[in-house]
């Protein structure tokens, strides 16, 4: 059957990351809420949730979302440059400095994390 | 075919939009293109065989296929640099595109959507007027410069992800067309030409992957051309110019 095939190359593989790391964020988004509503509600429960939180497995999560938002925030910034900002040859460096970011921003929160 | 080593193996794709592959065996030679292939199968092994082909040195933009799953020029595709090294050889017509058989696409919603873009020049001087000075070293000069060199090919706009998914997007080679037009200063109707690139199906259809850039076998950027539209549409709406 003749039909569309996938010729993966960088811009693409960007946008798919652009595309899942929105999704894993919005999955991630109401769990946050919920932190914020406990604050809100006062600080016993805040400190509970903040002690779960606290958790090993917890924290390579946190780690995941942290480097999901900058994967995201990068490629969002990306996108916005290649729309309103005069460019020729840039596309590939960008997706590169952004992959490079975002992974540094991971290894930072961590390096805290951990310390 | 008693020498495997020096044969390929060539999955030709055979009929219109529901035909199917067909196997042939053809000698391995030194530096051998994609086309020296499939010319191979029409003159020794199958005569029937439809495709189209001019200028074999990547002038005239008639010899486009998908090639192992890639949109490619084939006449200055070499086998090596198709298979990436394998002997099994997958030929089918462009994406995107009606097939009227085997190789051949039908080429008509590719130039017709050119037409839409306004993709042609529209003179302001006749022959009796001065020469058209333009300063070659002017920023929009060079913008024209940087992407006039398109050969029609239509590789881009079957790489294109966006013209397969929605059939009224007019895809990258007309629209960068348009954006040599618009920084053409000999251009006559230049608001014209931007108004038609950005109606609908015109440059914000476009999502920026760029696959067109990817694939263009003469390395231009239909995706850079593409934003300028993009912005300078943008602008003229700021500016209270559309
Ligand atoms: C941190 C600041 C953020 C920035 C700068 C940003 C920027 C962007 C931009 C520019 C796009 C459009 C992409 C395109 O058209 O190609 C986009 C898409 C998207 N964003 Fe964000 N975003 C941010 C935060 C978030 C958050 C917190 C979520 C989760 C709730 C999210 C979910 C998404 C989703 C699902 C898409 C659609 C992706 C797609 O169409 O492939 N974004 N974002
Ligand atoms: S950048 Fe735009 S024109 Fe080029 S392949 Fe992607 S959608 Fe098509
Ligand atoms: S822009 Fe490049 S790929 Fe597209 S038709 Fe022109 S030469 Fe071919
Ligand atoms: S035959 Fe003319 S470009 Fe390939």
């Amino acid at each position: 059957m003749l039909g569309p095939r996938s010729q993966h190359h960088a811009g693409r593989l960007a946008a798919r990351a652009h595309r899942l790391s929105g999704v894993l964020l919005a999955v991630f988004l109401p769990f946050h809420f919920l932190a914020l509503g406990l604050a809100l509600e006062g600080a016993e429960r805040l400190d509970g949730f903040l002690a779960w939180s606290d958790q090993p497995l917890v924290k390579i999560a946190e780690w995941g979302l942290v480097t999901l938002l900058s994967v995201h925030l990068l490629a969002g910034l990306r996108v916005l440059a290649l729309e309103f900002l005069p460019w020729r040859d840039a596309r590939k460096s960008w997706i590169t400095a952004g992959g490079v970011i975002a992974a540094a921003t991971g290894l930072v929160f961590l390096a805290s994390a951990l310390a | 075919m008693s020498d495997t080593e020096n044969t390929l193996q060539v999955r030709v794709w055979r009929g219109g939009e529901d035909g199917k592959f067909q196997a042939f065996a053809v000698p391995r030679r030194e530096h051998q293109t994609v086309l020296d292939v499939v010319t191979y199968i029409q003159r020794e092994l199958d005569p029937t065989l439809a495709y189209r082909f001019a200028c074999r040195v990547g002038m005239c933009g008639s010899c486009g296929m998908t090639v192992n799953g890639r949109p490619r020029w084939t006449c200055r595709t070499h086998v090596d640099t198709a298979t990436g090294g394998s002997d099994v050889l997958e030929l089918e017509p462009l994406r995107s595109l009606p097939v009227i058989r085997d190789l051949a696409t039908d080429m008509t919603p590719f130039f017709e959507k050119w037409q839409k873009a306004q993709g042609r020049a529209t003179g302001t001087r006749s022959r009796a007027d001065d020469t058209h000075r333009v300063d070659p070293a002017s920023p929009r000069r060079q913008a024209a410069d940087a992407a006039i060199e398109c050969i029609n090919c239509g590789v881009c706009y079957a790489a294109c992800d966006v013209v397969a998914s929605d059939p009224d997007y007019l895809g990258p080679a007309a629209l960068n067309r348009a954006w040599t037009l618009v920084n053409d200063d000999r251009e006559g109707d230049r608001k014209g030409v931007l108004a038609a690139a950005t109606a609908g199906g015109g440059c914000h259809s476009c999502h920026s992957h760029g696959s067109c850039t990817e694939h263009c076998p003469v390395e231009l950027n239909p995706s850079a051309g593409v934003a300028g539209l993009k912005r300078l549409s943008l602008l003229a709406m700021v500016g209270g110019k559309v």
